[in-house]
């Protein structure tokens, strides 16, 4: 009966530690793994203009939503003006407004963004577009067209591939080289376009935007078709009629509008950079989930003051210590003192690494023996005895501190950073075992104990696993839950299988 | 490695873990440990129950009390002097005459000398904690030193050699007799270095005997046979065994008896954490012997029945024909 609380405990404490993992790996994008560095653009626009004698008023398209991308912050530069986001037909419009101004003006919008698969695109279904109002003879050749692109189309996806492999068609019929006659730019092949989809009432946009590489410096926006086929938006070439959208294509603004209107000025120039930068995912994700609200879930360390932080790094790293510990103990076998010597062993360790460690632990160790066998001959109560072999420890370290200082090996200083109570402990313990038990099993212990410190040591010091424990600590909810489990292990020791041999063979 | 864990689960033998999550856990209720964990309270239990315990010269429960030991042991020349809250025979002093020269100067069973002021340091170790389990001030209980029934000396050096039954629901499952050796300085405690034999339940006979976790076939020290001693009062050896049920309360429970060449078995201590090696000196395990007493189990027998099935049912020559 027990056995299956604790399975079923197990289990809870498991989906629940990985629940939080998956939502906060996944939803809040922590990253698995250290240093794992995603690229985000900074795109600047820089507006600059004469200032005409009155008041100024400045409106520009800026980026609503592009699927794929998600945006970590934007700004505004400009001296003296009143700034404010609106919601316009094309998506958002930044507007800055000043009473007057001298001279050409210069203002910067910046915004950073970065690739996010999980990003989609929560735009509304729109409606039929009305038909729109064309004059004749457009208007036949429009109909004509329509009525031949959708005998040769199956759907929407179809129908606005067919028209566009007929509008650039490099010898085009007579109807599509009338309706394309004025047509001089690229952005007015595909407003034309648009006109066309919308008589044949399909909702149909321009999208002008950029692809993302690298560093440019004066950066082209590109006009691309969207169109609505009833479920999702679809994009498409408008020179080849693929539908597709190139990679990292961040979308500006939507719309036939024009990019930026100033009123009060003149000689408008618009220029776009882009610059690409690594930032650190975990820097990424914690401004994201700060922003979405999800901080009631987000128990995130990262929130922590950065001294707090390494603080936990350390503290967070015991219970995996605690895990070995008890792997060693109840599955191995293996004899250690006390019951959590090891793993503090273990975090002294880290200080002063491994190799120096048994070496100043055995060290300190066999010098607290060796004293605390005088101390046996003074016939010293319990608890006097204990703390004299406690002060006895205080100074041996500062001795060892002192002379390998000496001797110019700074290593020795790190001596300080064992637990000298737990110390302590072990020297009366060890000498105890000693004299009941004898020598052998006094090593026996000391050395379990050391090899136990040992392999926590190299598990709590492996850099991947700290960096998953304290980017996702509700993972310690499934270290819980195997040392549950392990709790409930009734299964042989592995050191047993040796000890019981006699008792396999008959 | 699961080969051979699979062959040890085939052979009934019980391990650590099983011990103490199955056995231990399930069976020994903590608010019952005081009973076997507190020397002094077992041997009262004990008394009141009837059971045959060596006589208590005195008890020293704190440190002002360290100076009436001379007064104590005056009428005494062996004596035993032993933590009540001690474990594994760790503490214990066997004191077996005092130097002829000097009156307060004592005699280990080792023959080494020991003097009354090195006696009382030790007694202050007791009274201050340092041989008790949880490290809280303890008792040291002075009682009757064992002169050991001449059946064993062949097969022991030194010390008091004692017999552990386990004891599963109050029927006795496995027994061993701890034979010490020079390693052990006199204890019997297998840890120590003392000789583990198996006893065939049904004969009380001893079998072959095991040291640390090898099977030996004579005693290290003195070369003599171990297996084919006959154990005197076996009967009221198993019955008394049983009978710790009774006392403690513990359904696994490890009694440990000594037979005094005067006063016939007596039952020293009782433990409810009892070691696994018993299975290695018996050559056989304790799974098999626990779940058949599952069966038999009958909440009414009162412990000399209780004793009579087990020798009805564990005999050596039995397990060897199941096998």
């Amino acid at each position: 009966m027990t056995q299956r609380y604790v399975f079923v405990l197990a289990v809870l404490l498991t989906l629940a530690g990985f629940a939080m993992f998956v939502y906060k790996w996944q939803v809040l994008g922590f990253p698995l793994s250290e240093n794992q560095e995603t690229p985000v653009w900074t795109i600047e626009s820089a507006i600059s203009f004469d200032s005409g004698p009155g008041s100024i008023k400045v409106n520009l398209h800026i980026p609503t939503l592009t699927p794929g991308f998600r945006q970590l912050n934007e700004n505004s530069v400009s001296r003296g003006y009143g700034f404010s986001l609106n919601y316009g037909s094309g998506g958002r419009e930044a507007q800055w407004a000043i009473r007057r101004a001298d001279g050409r003006q210069t203002i910067y919008y910046r915004i950073s963004v970065f690739e996010d698969a999980g990003a989609e695109q929560a735009d509304t279904t729109p409606p039929f577009p009305p038909p729109p109002a064309i004059n004749e003879p457009f208007k036949t050749a429009v109909d004509v067209i329509i009525a031949d692109v959708r005998e040769h189309s199956a759907d929407t996806t179809s129908f606005t591939t067919e028209l566009l492999r007929r509008l650039n068609d490099p010898s085009p019929d007579p109807n599509v080289e009338l309706l394309l006659s004025d047509v001089e730019s690229e952005t007015n092949f595909v407003d034309a376009a648009t006109m066309m989809l919308a008589a044949a009432r399909i909702p149909a946009r321009m999208v002008r935007g950029f692809g993302l590489s690298g560093r440019q410096r004066s950066a082209d926006l590109e006009p691309w078709l969207e169109i609505h086929d009833g479920d999702r938006w679809r994009f498409f070439n408008p020179t080849t009629g693929e539908e597709n959208l190139p990679d990292r294509f961040f979308i500006w603004w939507r719309g036939n509008e024009q990019l930026i209107n100033v009123e009060g000025g003149s000689n408008v120039e618009v220029d776009f950079a882009i610059q690409e930068a690594h930032l650190d995912a975990v820097a990424i994700a914690k401004s994201q989930s700060a922003k979405g609200g999800a901080s009631l879930f987000d128990f995130s360390l990262y929130s922590l003051p950065i001294q707090t932080q390494a603080v936990y790094a350390v503290l967070l790293m015991i219970p995996i210590g605690a895990l070995v510990m008890v792997v060693m103990r109840n599955i191995v076998g293996i004899d250690a003192f006390g019951t959590f010597m090891p793993v503090l062993i273990a975090l002294a360790f880290r200080e002063t690494k491994l190799i120096w460690g048994i070496v100043l632990f055995s060290v300190l160790i066999a010098l607290g023996l060796s004293i605390r066998f005088l101390l046996e001959r003074l016939r010293l109560l319990l608890v006097p005895r204990l703390s004299a072999v406690l002060i006895v420890v205080v100074i041996l370290m500062l001795l060892i501190s002192l002379v390998s200082h000496k001797m110019g090996m700074e290593t020795g200083l790190s001596v300080a950073l064992f637990p000298m109570v737990i110390i302590a402990m072990t020297i009366e313990r060890m000498s105890v075992v000693w004299e009941e038990r004898g020598a052998a099993d006094a090593m026996r212990g000391g050395g379990g104990s050391l090899l136990v410190a040992t392999i926590a040591y190299i598990f709590m010091g492996l850099s991947w696993l700290e960096h998953l424990v304290f980017t996702f600590p509700e993972l310690l909810l499934a270290v819980l839950a195997l040392v549950l489990l392990a709790g409930r292990y009734t299964g042989y020791r592995l050191l047993e299988l040796g000890r019981f041999k006699a008792l396999a063979g008959n | 490695m699961f080969a051979a864990a699979k062959k040890l689960r085939e052979a009934g033998v019980l391990g650590l873990n099983e011990r103490n999550a199955e056995f231990i856990m399930r069976l020994n209720p903590r608010r019952l440990y005081p009973r076997v964990d507190d020397k002094a309270l077992t041997k009262q239990l004990a008394l009141e129950a009837g059971m045959a315990v060596p006589d208590l010269y005195g008890i020293i429960d704190n440190q002002g009390d360290v100076r009436r030991f001379a007064e104590i042991v005056t009428d005494h020349d062996s004596f035993v002097i032993k933590p009540a809250q001690g474990s594994g025979g760790d503490g214990i002093l066997v004191i077996t005459g005092r130097s002829k020269r000097k009156r307060d100067c004592f005699r280990l069973s080792s023959g080494v000398l020991i003097t009354e002021a090195e006696i009382a340091h030790h007694l202050s170790n007791i009274v201050s904690g340092q041989y008790s389990l949880s490290g809280n001030p303890d008792k040291a209980l002075i009682e009757y030193c064992v002169h050991f029934d001449p059946i064993f000396a062949e097969v022991s050096y030194q010390g008091v050699p004692d017999i552990r039954v386990i004891v599963y629901r109050g029927y006795p499952a496995m027994a061993m007799v701890r034979l010490p050796t020079r390693a052990s300085d006199g204890k019997a405690n297998l840890h120590q270095g003392a000789v583990g034999a198996g006893v065939d339940i049904a004969m009380g006979e001893t079998l072959t005997g095991v040291l640390k976790n090898d099977v030996v076939e004579d005693h290290p020290d003195t070369g003599a046979l171990i297996a084919g001693l006959k154990i005197p009062q076996w009967d009221f050896i198993l019955e008394s065994a049983s009978r710790g049920f009774e006392v403690t309360g513990l359904g696994y429970l490890g009694v440990d008896m000594v037979i005094d060449a005067d006063r016939g078995p007596l039952m020293l201590e009782m433990n409810a954490r009892p070691g696994l090696n018993i299975q290695i000196a018996n050559g056989t395990g304790l799974s098999k012997r626990i779940s058949r007493i599952d069966e038999v189990y009958d909440a009414k027998a009162t412990p000399a029945e209780r004793a009579a099935i087990a020798r009805r049912e564990f005999s050596a020559d039995r397990q060897l024909q199941m096998l």
